[in-house]
């Protein structure tokens, strides 16, 4: 029976944020907390593998109290139990402290029940670092694999896992020993519609909350702003792209103007072998 | 093996809600289903909640609760092409507790009132589709929803999926309403500065106006255009029965174009950043138009009763009255341990003993009325323009040939009688 923890993170929403115009910095009011998108998949895969093999599938996040919802969500995708790390001692956390104070947590769920596997999606969409993921698999000493496209086996009687890992130019197949932790593309599978009895299991669910107090063997000098060492120097938005043409005129105008455009440049859309 | 809940509550919108919380306060196992992200996210309304029957369920809500400006001023104005006659109550009594009504927005409102149903102990799921009930033997058992697994089952159902329920017509409650049933209604809110809001208003602080617009506002169809204010913005919008919007060839984002535009609405606007748009249908039949609301393990509340005082644009404290009064007809239900038609049919007789039966018996012909008649509409408010016009144009002209003259401009004798006879008959079905 397999133990496999999901690492996800609630996110606002980035399609829809709107940014402050003076700081450059994100009005995270503006938009909703949702469970970071990459993560879906990552809990999507865990839920996978358990009915594949069998065993227990946990979540667990570190954020504001607020964050149990985004656990309620995994819930509904199909995760077993989900914790929160919750504490004004984990804010202002980059990547490093936040793998650290992951990590720890990680220990302490591990002593409830050996973990086989830990899944994190391949980044989140307010930070876009990735470093998380990797971040946890040097702290706990196993293998990370990253760009997990697909999984082919997890064999935990022979203790190793195979896996395809994306490249630029096509995919490596990939053995490790276990435990061991994936960072998933978001390709990797759907996240179906959620059925209506995890819906209503996750209605009814209350994740476990732990302060720092509640882990074990904490430096709290590597938690939060303290033990982040990531200065932000400056931010700015990225620059708008210039040129384009705005077709005017009336419908057959515009879609003259549009073919005779296609026309003038067709060789964009030319098969690179052919022509190189 | 699929779960029982003693009640399902289907949509979480101000009936469903306080059915849900009624219940779940009385110790009944209630299973509360909202289609939309979360409850509020799908909902429409102009924006007014009356104080007293929200009061009724949680007392003192207002200190919690996200509204966003109490009214202390109702203004009503009669509109022609080029002018208005306006006319106004402001009363410094609704300006303190226990207050007469608020504007809120209802994406955050009814997200508050179900956390507080959530907290009383109803189960809460969003982005879940009530495709059918499940009947069995002539009796409601359950509901179908649009997901894997998705039936779930219950002694009894509440049916609060809105206007035009899809569920009480599958059950045969009820048939298509028609377009002179319904009045399609578009609104926008606009961002506006606190403190302009406050100035343009004439407004002290949080003390909040609402404008109702009759007449040009509509271009002579029957129905109402609105502004009132938020906190930090203003909703304006237009409500039009759906047969005179069909039968005058006239999209409704056009009548509001129309409004935002027109010389004495668009001083108020002004500046203004549109912050969303939002469309839905309101149920104006009224009394005529209730569809069956008790049936074997299933009742009906809300909007999906047609439970819409159009001439008092009241609606969400008839549904949250008829939430609580199909809440305790099933908690009696519960303890009888029978939820047969007959059981429930406390509902349908308190409901239409209390205010809303009374209010929508007395005006169920009101808007069927005036749709009849459009002349109200037409012409008697430009009638009433020109005649404020002739009386306050200072010109030399003596009063009481004025006033000859507004006489004259009403028309001849036959014109008097009809105007003396259509002012009766809309005395007899609005008294």
């Amino acid at each position: 029976m397999l133990h496999i923890v999901a690492c996800i993170k609630q996110v606002p929403d980035t399609k829809i944020i709107k940014m402050n115009p003076k700081t450059n910095t994100m009005d995270r009011a503006s938009a909703p907390a949702i469970l970071n998108p990459y993560d879906a998949h990552a809990v999507e895969e865990a839920v996978r593998l358990k009915q594949r093999y069998g065993g227990t599938v946990s979540v667990v996040t570190m954020g504001p109290p607020p964050a149990v919802k985004a656990i309620k969500k995994c819930i509904e995708i199909g995760a077993d139990e989900g914790y929160l790390i919750t504490d004004r001692a984990f804010a202002g956390a980059d990547t490093l402290a936040t793998s650290y104070s992951l990590t720890k947590a990680l220990e302490k769920i591990g002593k409830i029940l050996p973990i086989d596997l830990i899944i994190c999606g391949k980044m989140t969409i307010d930070g876009d670092t990735g470093q998380v993921g990797p971040g946890i698999a040097r702290r706990l000493d196993i293998p990370p694999l990253t760009s997990v496209k697909k999984v082919v086996e997890v064999n935990k009687e022979k203790g190793y896992a195979i896996v395809h890992r994306k490249l630029e130019d096509g995919y490596e197949v990939i053995q490790s020993t276990l435990p061991c932790l994936f960072s998933v593309e978001k390709e990797i599978n759907e996240v179906p519609y959620s059925p209506l009895p995890n819906v209503i299991r996750a209605a009814r669910y209350q994740p476990h909350i732990w302060s720092v107090d509640d882990l074990e063997g904490v430096d709290r000098t590597l938690l939060g702003l303290k033990g982040s060492p990531t200065i932000v120097a400056k931010v700015w938005p990225p620059e708008k792209p210039k040129g384009g043409e705005m077709l005017t005129g009336t419908p057959q105008e515009q879609a003259s103007r549009i073919l005779s455009l296609l026309l003038e440049r067709k060789e964009l859309f030319r098969d690179k072998e052919v022509t190189g | 093996m699929a779960e029982k809940f003693d009640v399902i509550v289907v949509g979480a919108g101000p009936a469903g809600t306080a059915c849900a919380y009624t219940l779940a306060k009385a110790g009944v196992d209630v299973l509360l289903i909202e289609r939309g992200e979360y409850p509020g996210s799908k909902n429409v309304m102009g924006g007014v909640l009356y104080r007293k029957m929200m009061d009724d369920i949680i007392p003192g809500f207002y200190k919690e609760a996200p509204v966003e400006r109490p009214i202390v001023e109702q203004r009503f104005m009669m509109l022609d092409a080029e002018s208005a006659v306006t006319f106004s109550y402001k009363g410094m009594e609704w300006a303190q507790e226990p207050y007469n009504n608020f504007t809120v927005l209802r994406a955050k409102f009814d997200q508050w009132f179900a956390d507080q149903a959530v907290k009383q102990g109803a189960l809460l799921i969003n982005e879940t589709v009530v495709t059918e009930c499940i009947v069995e033997n002539g009796k409601v058992i359950g509901v179908r929803t649009d997901r894997p697994d998705g039936d779930v089952y219950a002694d009894v159902v509440v049916l609060a999926d809105g206007v035009n329920s899809l569920l009480a017509k599958s059950l045969g409650f009820h048939k298509e309403f028609r377009p002179d049933e319904v009045a399609l209604a578009v609104m926008e809110v606009l961002k506006l500065d606190k403190k302009i809001i406050e100035d343009r208003f004439n407004l002290e602080g949080d003390q909040g106006c609402t404008i109702e617009i009759f007449g040009d506002s509509t271009k002579g169809i029957l129905g109402t255009a609105w502004l009132y204010t938020n906190k930090d913005s203003l909703n304006i919008g237009v409500g039009a029965m759906l047969s005179g919007l069909i039968k005058a060839k006239i999209k409704p984002y056009e009548l509001l174009e129309y409004v935002k535009q027109h010389p004495m609405i668009r001083p108020y606007i002004q500046g203004t950043e549109q912050q969303e748009y939002l469309a839905h249908l309101i149920p104006e039949g009224g009394y005529n138009s209730m569809p069956r609301i008790v049936g074997d393990g299933v009742v009906v509340v809300g909007d999906a009763a047609q439970m819409v005082n159009a001439i008092h644009r009241e609606g969400s404290n008839m549904a949250m009255t008829s939430g609580v009064m199909a809440a305790e007809a099933i908690v009696r239900a519960k303890e009888a341990g029978d939820f047969s038609r007959t059981m429930l049919d406390s509902y349908r007789v308190n409901l239409m003993n209390s205010f809303v039966g009374e209010d929508l018996k007395k005006y169920k012909d009101a808007t069927h009325h005036f749709e009849k008649y459009p002349h109200y509409f037409e012409k008697y408010i430009p009638l009433m323009n020109k005649a404020a016009s002739q009386m306050f144009t200072v010109d030399g002209t003596p009063k009481r040939e004025k006033q000859k003259k507004i006489w004259k401009d009403i028309g001849g004798a036959g014109d008097k009688f009809k105007i003396a006879r259509d002012l009766l008959a809309a005395w007899k079905v609005m008294k």
